[in-house]
């Protein structure tokens, strides 16, 4: 195995636009999660919405742009319907609600029922045309240095993709730092505190559900668009739990968390993988013990450990300080 | 295009299989596929979770699973004569093949680029439902069968939850493991192959065993470090999530059937067709859970639990070793999801996620019942059975799961504690 290719293979996915959509993907969780301690564990249904809203209202003949912003409202929508019965009680209820919506709405997406809408399990592709057309890149050309180099199709879908990162990145910044920021930390260290302050506890939880939310549904529509494609199993239920561990491993509740933790857990996500593929061809023993499917199954293995270890021994990750991380005490 | 060029299409094409590996196997290609339609009489339904086979030469190539509307679809890797196998195990009860020799075509010819359409007459097995009498309960018996399997998951959940305040999300990897396990002890060629009523006990020792392994190694570490709820729910999904793949590694992802009581011919009661292994699956959950229930208002274990669910601190202050009985939460918790895994086992298929499939409904039950209470646990376990079976009476079948989504928030709108709860403990 060419160790080289392995390695530049690496560094083009950590910069490439699935990297991009999920940066962008949780910095929506972070903002739920690590600013309001707000447990979402089905932040993928965020993304799905989010793609099929805008998939949808573009097959029905409308434009891309409106596709978007039907995409972000749909998405913003479900942070509403999710959090109004949710959000008054226990952390529990939220993070059991979500989860179980998140399958359901995979379900619902996939079934025949809705297949006048979504298509059932075939999806819906070739939404975004209007979006390469103005692709100033031309689309099969070759960038980059070296043998780093990517198409201009692609480079065009990065672009887009991590001023999108950066822009929300900076509102933010802006968000957190505005006295709508400080109450959202005040939940997350004191619930009862900010009340007794005489603040809407329920309407500011709800309202950062909703735009962390919509900055799901933002991810979802990226990956859709990146790949002309929207179906429903792309939307599993694992695409939450790598997102906890890239807010997680960036630091929950610090600005850059999610871009820095996307980009070092798909770099390492893309090597284990790499790693683990080469051993089970290479050396018999693991060969014998794993099938190649397995050896691929393993890296998400990790994923689950990942997301414990940190939370029990780092749960301020790659940036966070120590006595931020320590969320809650209900 | 230059080489550097088809390689980078290359990754980008690896990369998108790696992240969403379902997706890809829809692109065109040679394949084999079909529709499984079932015919009783006049009317024709589909027939959906039904696995087929391809190999090639003795070697399997690919399988997939009909979806809601029958069809399914595997991709062949190229042109060529393949065999094509219908898993009867994983029919439905009361659907087989019109002629049981078709089990297994094997000279299926795929030419270069087609897409081969084979089929597989079904007919009724040996069951069709007509009247709506004989529907409703027919429904009404997989409803409670499917309500026996949830309370039994559920009282666990909840009662682990009435003493250390944390939702598992890891339960439903319990309920897998206690499947898998008697699946190894009962049909594995490297388990000893016993009865499945045998296997069962070392299924439930062994989810007993995985629940105080879970308090000891890691929940009891992690309430010493004084770690926040948040904090304890987020490693529990991790944990879930770590166990779930271990077990595909593991099980692969293959859905089995126990030869025990597979394909049991239904037997009539009232006029209603009922399998016997739906009724003993009934039968012995209710016998379980009134033990439970004995085992929480007598013994001195039992009383120790309900104490500590009150007022943990209190519960140690007169003398309760409140570690100990967590442990032993754990352990019963751990046999009891084992014991539901093996009978959701028994009437579905055993497979990696099948745990993870059932949450939603369980917690379903637990949030009806009340967070916390063993009673609520296992009355709302009958409830949602019931009406996730009954609902299909008016809604798509596919479409089931979501009445139980719909009575976990309507429950959430309207009482929050639950039917059994009490108001302090939401919030």
């Amino acid at each position: 195995m060419d160790w080289g290719s392995v390695f530049i293979d690496g560094i083009l996915a950590t910069i490439g636009p699935v990297t991009a959509a999920y940066a962008i993907s949780a910095i929506g969780l972070n903002l739920q999660f690590g600013y309001a301690g707000l447990l979402n564990f089905g932040h993928v249904a965020f993304m799905l919405v989010g793609a099929y809203g805008m998939a949808i209202t573009v097959d029905f003949g409308g434009p891309l742009w409106l596709g978007v912003i039907v995409g972000v409202i749909v998405a913003a929508f479900l942070g509403f319907l999710l959090g109004l019965p949710t959000l008054r009680l226990r952390a529990d209820y939220l993070a059991i609600t979500t989860i179980a919506a998140a399958e359901v709405i995979r379900l619902v997406a996939r079934s025949s029922w809705a297949e006048p809408l979504t298509n059932g399990v075939f999806g819906i592709q070739g939404f975004a045309d209007s979006f390469f057309s103005i692709n100033p890149f031309p689309p099969a050309e070759l960038y980059g240095i070296g043998s780093l180099v990517v198409t201009g199709r692609k480079l065009w879908v990065m672009i887009v993709g991590w001023t999108i990162a950066a822009l929300l990145t900076l509102l933010i910044r802006r968000l957190i730092n505005s006295p709508w920021g400080r109450v959202l930390k005040a939940i997350r260290e004191d619930e009862d505190a900010t009340t007794s302050l005489g603040k809407n506890v329920f309407a500011y939880k709800l309202q950062a559900l909703m735009i962390g939310g919509a900055i799901g549904g933002i991810a979802g529509m990226l990956l859709a668009i990146e790949q002309q494609n929207v179906t429903p199993d792309a939307y599993l239920p694992q695409v939450t739990f790598i997102l906890y561990v890239i807010v997680i491993l960036g630091g929950a509740g610090t600005i850059l968390g999610p871009i820095v933790g996307a980009v070092v857990f798909q770099f390492l996500f893309f090597t284990i993988d790499a790693l683990m593929v080469n051993t089970q061809a290479n050396i018999d023993w693991v060969g014998d013990l794993l099938t190649p499917a397995a050896a691929g199954q393993v890296k998400l293995v990790l994923v689950g450990i990942g997301m414990m270890v940190l939370m029990v021994f780092r749960p301020q990750g790659i940036l966070g300080s120590r006595e931020e991380a320590l969320i809650d005490e209900r | 295009m230059s080489r550097r060029a088809r390689f980078v299409w290359f990754w980008l094409a690896t990369t998108l299989i790696v992240a969403f590996s379902p997706v890809a196997s829809l692109a065109a290609g040679e394949s084999i596929g079909g529709k499984l339609i079932q015919t009783v009489g006049e009317e024709k339904s589909p027939v959906e979770g039904v696995t087929i086979v391809v190999s090639l030469e003795g070697a399997e190539v690919g399988s997939g699973e009909s979806i809601a509307d029958g069809t399914w679809e595997i991709p062949v890797p190229g042109s060529g004569i393949y065999q094509v196998r219908l898993d009867t195990t994983t029919l439905p009860d009361g659907i087989g093949l019109t002629d049981p020799t078709k089990e297994e075509l094997d000279e299926v010819t795929v030419r270069e680029g087609q897409a081969k359409k084979v089929i597989f007459p079904l007919g009724e097995g040996t069951v069709s439902s007509t009247s709506a009498y004989e529907r409703v309960g027919a429904l009404l018996i997989s409803g409670l069968k499917l309500g026996a399997i949830i309370a039994l998951c559920a009282v666990g959940l909840s009662l682990v939850y009435g003493v250390t305040g944390l939702v598992n999300f890891a339960h439903a990897e319990m309920v897998t493991l206690g499947a898998v396990a008697a699946y190894f002890f009962h049909a594995s060629p490297a388990g000893p192959e016993w009865p499945l009523v045998i296997a069962a006990i070392p299924a439930i020792l062994v989810g007993a065993g995985f629940g105080w392994a879970q308090e000891q190694g890691l929940w009891k570490p992690l309430r010493i470090r004084n770690t926040g709820l948040i904090a304890m729910m987020v490693v529990s999904i991790g944990l879930s999530f770590a166990v779930r793949h271990i077990i595909l590694i593991i099980f692969g992802g293959e859905p089995r059937a126990y030869p025990d009581f597979a394909g049991q011919p239904p037997i009539e009661i009232l006029g209603i067709s009922v399998v016997p292994k739906n009724l003993i699956t009934i039968g012995v959950a209710l016998l379980v859970l009134a033990a439970v229930g004995l085992f929480l208002q007598k013994s001195r274990a039992g009383t120790a639990m309900r104490a500590v669910s009150d007022d943990a601190d209190l519960a140690e202050s007169s003398g309760i070793d409140v570690n100990r009985v967590i442990l032993i939460t754990w352990m019963l918790a751990g046999g009891l999801a084992a014991l539901g895994g093996i009978f959701f086992g028994l009437n579905e298929a055993v497979q990696w996620d099948m745990g993870f499939s059932l949450l939603l409904l369980i917690f379903a039950a637990v949030v009806l019942g009340g967070l916390g209470t063993a009673y609520g646990a296992m009355v709302g376990g009958f409830v949602v059975g019931v009406a996730v079976e009954m609902s299909t009476l008016f809604v798509p079948n596919e479409l089931k799961t979501a009445v139980g989504l719909a009575v976990l928030i309507l429950m959430l709108l309207v009482r929050p504690q639950g039917l059994f709860g009490t108001k302090e403990r939401i919030g």
